[in-house]
């Protein structure tokens, strides 16, 4: 169960390489050595940080911006259990059925028992992270239930038999001639071509038979308007609108925290939103649910479900500093700006969630037992946390994963907390410490480091990780204590 | 399934309290009157959407011209609403306009019909927003949900009086909190994605057109 958020790593597929690497250093290192994925992604993210630049001219309105969208889910979260409730009450009110699950497994059978009660054979998805937390697709297929992936990027990699690389832009590793192959090889009666308006319109055309005969939708959800028992989803392509109109059955499926206060709170989020995601003012369509089909009213889904997740959020939501992971939009801005992102792509940290936001969502839900590598994947530059819409310190909860993937806090609040302690990384530090202490003892150390460094071999163990991508430090013939004597100053 | 609400409420409620911040203020902008209407253009008309000054009057003698343009053959309207009403007695006696049919059937007998066949989709808009671009679609019994989705082309016409400075603006002046219909789409532009190599390409499930008439006071309608 603590793998749910993980493939196994042995299948990871680049696209045009095959890894079979089980750390997030390995994958790193034949991602970097993958040229047509640096320029892929290198090209996405350049174009994507100059969008959103450009859609933020003003730095005080941006301030103010940010500072309403964390407050607003901040209270969101500060209230969560009688919002929860409070959601639950008014969907019901409108017809809408409400589901709890405690698990990913728990919420994927809910599933299959509402659509082996409708006798659902063919699904079609719009876009949600959480339905890719669940694996819901291979699950429904396991039991004879065909889901087809809607929206164009998940629909290409669905083809490709690979998983997300970034949470907005699902297929942004791959360039317009590996889908022009990969179109020509699946879909009955296209040619290979590299007119992306013409492999569009192919994937228009198959996805129009799929809507249309499919018995059922599944969505997932942006934000969801306790006040009022709405489900807000944004999108620009239609294909969401499609899943929730067209089908007579609509599930939506959600994570706890997707939740706000207010229908006033969703103007200010969707000031955010887009910008921060695609750099775009608004998404073409911004489409709010509050209930299923009405008498009288001659389309839209029969019935609507919705299916409120947990799987690991509410022991984030126990730790007061870990809790504000759990304001995330899922926008993606923080893996746009991310240095390591950009160089490695959303593969290699082989998660549901890459990028610094899965940094520090996956080891919190999965376990630092399964991702411990995760929180060192990252050079703590901050660039994440000064595009974040909602403000969340995701430097500073990095460096706490890293502490805890050591020394476990006391209340146990990430799963598999000490899994990254070893002995000689402990003996090193100890030993650090004690040097430290002792002014005798550390002066001779580096006494000696200075005259006979040079002489250590950098194939020796400590060195050799470090001198395998770089040179060998000089040791300086003079230490520091040394020089500052020399200049004149006091010790002490 | 009570069992995992009753649990996850109970580990909610066991967690630490923290303090209910109160919002502070943001800035949404505030247009003048010349300049909103001129930021609903510029705001579309950058997602490659059309805007067109019209007048209450002879509007459908307008969309007549842009249809033709097209080559419309087949114009979904609403059933009995007042835009079907209108377009039925500027068209009727013209063999060449666009075939009209009425969206007055469910959707199951009605399918094919709407998936396959219907070049455009004509809805009213119950508001436009001007920071964004926008028309807000609230769909109704007469005019689906549907009609402004399956056509390749879809045309909404909003009255000019109705156009807002931003979405927080809208919400707060028509109370949507206090009456959210079973669905509400906010639309800026037709459909698009750019999930090819980041470039742009329109049509992809929905409309590939979207064609907004804005209907002027009659004096200032061009």
């Amino acid at each position: 169960m603590s793998a749910e958020l993980k493939t196994a790593a042995h299948v990871t597929n680049h696209g045009n390489g095959h890894v079979t690497v089980t750390n997030f250093a390995g994958r790193a290192h034949v991602a970097l050595n993958d040229k047509p994925l640096r320029a892929n992604f290198r090209r996405a993210m350049d174009g994507l940080m100059a969008k959103r630049a450009a859609q933020f001219p003003d730095a005080g309105d941006l301030a103010k911006l940010r500072a309403r969208g964390a407050a607003i889910k901040e209270r969101a979260l500060a209230r969560l259990p009688e919002l929860l409730e409070q959601l639950e009450a008014r969907c019901t009110e409108n017809g809408i059925k409400v589901h709890w699950a405690e698990t990913t497994g728990e919420a994927n059978r809910i599933v299959l028992d509402i659509f082996q009660g409708h006798g659902v054979r063919t699904v079609v998805k719009g876009k949600s992270m959480v339905s890719e937390e669940m694996h819901l697709n291979a699950f429904l297929g396991e039991h004879g239930i065909e889901a087809v992936e809607s929206d164009l990027g998940e629909y290409i990699i669905q083809l490709a038999g690979e998983m997300p690389s970034h949470i907005v832009m699902p297929c942004i590793h791959k360039n317009k001639m590996q889908i022009g192959q990969l179109f020509a090889e699946h879909i009955e009666g296209q040619r290979y071509t590299e007119d992306v308006d013409e492999l569009t319109a192919a994937a228009r055309r198959v996805m129009r038979a799929r809507f249309a005969e499919a018995d059922a939708g599944i969505s997932g959800v942006n934000f969801a308007v306790a006040e009022t028992g709405t489900l807000v989803l944004v999108e620009n392509e239609g294909n969401g609108r499609m899943s929730t109109t067209l089908p007579p059955l609509h599930v939506a499926v959600m994570g706890i925290e997707k939740l706000v206060e207010t229908m006033a709170d969703i103007p200010p989020l969707l000031a955010l939103l887009p910008r921060s995601a695609t750099g775009q003012p608004i998404t073409t369509y911004v489409n709010m649910i509050t209930s299923p089909r009405k008498p009288g009213e001659k389309d839209g889904p029969q019935e609507i479900h919705l299916v409120l997740l947990d799987n690991g959020r509410t022991r984030v939501y126990a730790d007061l500093e870990l809790r504000e992971t759990l304001r995330c939009i899922r926008c993606g801005a923080c893996m746009n700006h991310c240095p390591v992102y950009a160089r490695v792509g959303g593969h290699t940290y082989d998660a549901v969630y890459p990028g610094p936001i899965g940094k520090i969502l996956t080891p919190q839900i999965a376990g630092l037992d399964v991702a411990e590598d995760l929180p060192h994947a990252s050079s703590l530059c901050n660039a994440c946390v000064e595009v974040c819409p909602v403000k969340i310190p995701i430097a500073d909860i990095l460096v706490r994963l890293r502490r805890e993937s050591v020394r476990p806090s006391a209340s146990q609040a990430v799963k598999g907390g000490g899994s990254g302690w070893t002995l000689s990384e402990a003996s090193a530090w100890t030993g650090w410490k004690w040097l430290n202490a002792h002014p005798l003892l550390y002066r001779m150390g580096t006494g000696v480091l200075s005259a006979l460094g040079h002489l250590i071999p950098p194939s020796m163990p400590p060195l050799k990780a470090w001198t395998s991508v770089r040179t060998k430090p000089k040791f300086a013939a003079q230490t520091l204590h040394q020089l500052a004597r020399d200049k004149g100053f006091d010790d002490e | 399934m009570n069992d995992a609400r009753t649990r996850i409420l109970s580990r909610l409620r066991a967690a630490p309290p923290s303090a209910v911040p109160d919002l502070p203020e943001w800035d949404p902008p505030v247009y003048e009157q010349a300049a909103r209407l001129a930021r609903f253009r510029t705001m579309f008309e950058a997602m490659k959407a059309e805007v067109h000054d019209v007048d209450a009057a002879t509007w459908p003698q307008r969309l007549r011209t842009l249809l033709d343009n097209r080559g419309v053959r087949a114009l979904l309207h609403g059933d009995g609403s007042p835009v079907a009403t209108q377009l039925a007695a500027a068209w009727s006696g013209d063999e060449n306009a666009p075939e009209l049919v009425a969206y007055d059937r469910v959707v199951e007998d009605f399918k094919e019909e709407l998936v396959h066949r219907i070049d455009a989709g004509i809805t009213w808009a119950s508001a436009g927003i001007a920071e964004t671009g926008s028309v807000v679609l609230w769909p109704t019994a007469r005019e689906p949900r549907l009609m402004s989705l399956l056509p390749p082309i879809h045309i909404a016409l909003v009255d000019e009086s109705t156009i807002h400075d931003t979405l927080a603006d809208l919400m707060a002046a028509q109370g949507w909190a206090l009456r959210m219909p079973t669905n509400v789409v906010v639309v800026s532009g037709p459909s698009k994605t750019a999930d090819i190599e980041q470039t742009l390409a329109f049509g992809v499930h929905g409309p590939k057109e979207l064609i907004v008439l804005v209907i002027r006071k009659a004096a200032s309608a061009g």
